[in-house]
């Protein structure tokens, strides 16, 4: 059985429907990439996993159990699946290390030494252990993006939502992030990615899904995606990304 | 007239100058002639007002004369700039006909900012001297009626005693505005359905009590509680019920603070919150109040200040706070000095927690940056 099962999911913002209908499966250490130009509904589907965003038709299954709709506890559910955003989210007024400690000791009943050795040990993996006692303005932003992945990994979650985590960042602070990640995929890691890295979500990925106004128009293995795409819309948007040498 | 023919050098008469080719400096002299005889004048006036203080000054102490007979000798020192601008100005007439255009919009530009400030140094005297001018008319009245030092030694003592009073009741009431008016922001931005017989109360309470003047508040309670008879709501003392008056009112500007403080907070901030699995209430706690109150700091001092202020209003109650201790102080001799005191001590009050205020707020910001 698949990890997370997206099932018909429907969002509307007024009259506008931005997903119409999306099925998607997503197993257990499986890497799924979602590409498709902005406003295809990319982060609106990732948002809607994780319950930041309420959904207006459909299903959502995490590990079978329905996380969707009423009466359903969205913290235990975030606590199961994270998510890492495009504008890194830290805390301004929280060290880089009480950042960390934050879920863990108010969201997962981790007692307090317990989550400063967690946060020393994420801040270890994500290579800045020496800012643990700086405040996020002080970092830069692929140094903030990786604080952002080790709060959310602090969580110990299941599944890990990735919402376009290098838009925001400058080139060539790109590639400290993307290896954070292609660890992650390497560790076994469920993860979801909306992203514009083209040649990652081809490198990284075990299948590729783009979307398309709301529709999720065509998913396969990345090489098949990227070289062979069925759908002539694939192909404009690909040919698109190529010309402007993202790819 | 002078400059229209300076400025004309560049394409007029001298077209065959080498400078034709370069843009004029800007145009100075005629500044620097103002701001002389404007200045020239300052000077006349403040040396006679300055001469005429000093001559009064006598009667109080020569220290005092002594200060104004150096004050009127000084103030000549005021022309010194508008003679430099003077200068400067025609310095960079000789470096244009000289064919130097570059040096001499140097001079022109310094000549203009000489001109300037000059007016910047007049702006700062004549308020000066209008005080002087105030204090010193009709034989010194002013001074002797609101600053007689006899005055201020003979009540300040017990003026310091009653503004412990005011200190009491403001202090006291800030607490329960810190605390109620949280409580009050945070009912109107409960979300959704169920809450909103809170949203509409919050709202109620904020328009009831802000529009409310605190004066006729402190009255109505003050007067009206006791008259009511309730046990224990009617046995309190004047000062309870001014404290609850002062809070109520305050509750009301503090609680829309704190609400401006809350939204100011992105909501992306309440997005990561709740991603880590924190409820709605632990977001609030820990995300968004820290941040929130550390941008309204100086608004809530701002209140406080107010508050302090308002609690010269409880004398209605029949209170001897400072402002009343003045009262009867200024109604038994005849003088207002008194009152100025008060006035002074409110200053004196409120001028370190200002500064305290924008200390706590620096040191905080140079933590998040070295």
């Amino acid at each position: 059985m698949a990890l997370i099962e997206i099932r018909d999911v429907r969002k509307r913002y007024g009259a506008h429907e931005v997903l119409k209908g999306i099925h998607l499966d997503v197993d257990r250490h499986e890497v799924v990439s979602l590409i498709g130009a902005s406003g295809s509904g990319k982060s609106t589907l990732l948002r809607c996993v994780n319950a930041l965003e309420a959904i207006d038709g459909g299903q959502i299954y995490v590990d079978g159990d329905l996380v969707s709709g009423p009466g359903v506890d969205v913290d235990r559910l975030r606590r199961r699946v994270g998510i890492v955003f495009q504008s890194y989210n830290l805390f301004p007024h929280m060290t880089v290390k009480a950042n960390i400690e934050v879920g863990p000791v108010h969201s997962g009943g981790v007692a307090r030494p317990e989550a400063a050795q967690l946060a020393i040990d994420l801040l270890d993996r994500v290579g800045l252990a020496d800012k643990a006692d700086k405040y996020p303005d002080q970092l830069s932003g692929g140094q903030q993006q990786r604080v952002a992945i080790a709060r959310a990994l602090a969580m110990r979650p299941e599944a890990i939502l990735l919402d376009e985590i290098t838009s925001a960042l400058d080139p060539e602070l790109v590639a400290e992030v993307l290896d954070m990640v292609r660890e992650l995929a390497l560790s076994g890691m469920t993860m979801i990615l909306a992203t514009h890295e083209m040649s990652f979500a081809r490198e990284v990925s075990h299948r590729v899904c783009f979307l398309s106004e709301g529709v999720l128009l065509e998913q396969g293995p990345p090489d098949i995606i990227f070289s062979d795409p069925s759908e002539p819309r694939t192909r404009d948007f690909l040919q698109r990304v190529i010309s402007a040498g993202r790819l | 007239m002078t400059e229209q023919i300076h400025a004309g050098r560049g394409d007029g008469e001298s077209s065959s100058l080498p400078t034709s080719r370069h843009s004029p400096p800007p145009a100075s002299l005629t500044r620097a002639f103002t701001s002389l005889t404007i200045a020239s004048l300052v000077v006349i006036a403040g040396w006679y007002v300055f001469s005429v203080a000093a001559a009064q000054a006598e009667a109080i102490g020569s220290a005092v004369r002594w200060l104004c007979l150096g004050a009127a000798a000084l103030s000549p020192v005021l022309i010194l700039p508008p003679i430099a601008a003077l200068r400067d100005s025609l310095a960079a007439r000789r470096k244009w006909a000289a064919g130097d255009s570059a040096t001499s919009r140097i001079f022109a530009a310094a000549s203009r900012g000489r001109s300037l400030g000059t007016f910047g140094y007049l702006g700062a005297y004549l308020p000066v001297l209008f005080i002087v001018v105030v204090l010193t008319a009709n034989d010194g009245a002013v001074r002797t009626v609101f600053l007689s030092w006899d005055m201020v030694t003979l009540t300040f003592g017990g003026i310091l005693r009653a503004l412990m009073l005011n200190v009491q009741i403001a202090v006291v009431s800030m607490l329960i505005v810190l605390v109620l008016g949280l409580v009050i922001a945070i009912g109107r931005l409960l979300p959704g359905k169920p809450f909103r017989p809170i949203r509409a109360l919050a709202i109620a309470w904020v328009d009831l009590f802000r529009a409310v003047p605190a004066i006729i508040l402190i009255y109505l309670i003050g007067f009206g509680l006791p008259l009511t008879g309730i046990p224990v709501v009617a046995d309190q003392s004047p000062v309870v019920y001014a404290i609850l008056a002062l809070a109520l009112t305050y509750s009301a500007y503090v609680s829309e603070v704190y609400r401006a403080g809350i939204e100011t907070i992105h909501p992306s901030q309440v997005a990561a919150g709740r991603s880590l699995g924190l409820s709605a209430s632990k977001t609030l706690r820990i995300v968004v109040l820290p941040q929130a109150i550390r941008r309204i700091v100086p608004a809530l001092l701002t209140f406080f200040v107010g508050m302090q202020k308002d609690t010269a209003l409880v004398g209605i109650l029949g209170l001897v706070d400072a402002f009343a201790q003045a009262r009867i102080y200024s109604a038994n001799y005849f003088n207002l000095t008194p009152v100025v005191v008060v006035c002074a001590l409110f200053i004196i009050l409120t001028i370190p927690q200002t500064r305290l205020v924008d200390g706590l707020l620096a040191r905080d910001r140079r933590r998040k940056e070295s």
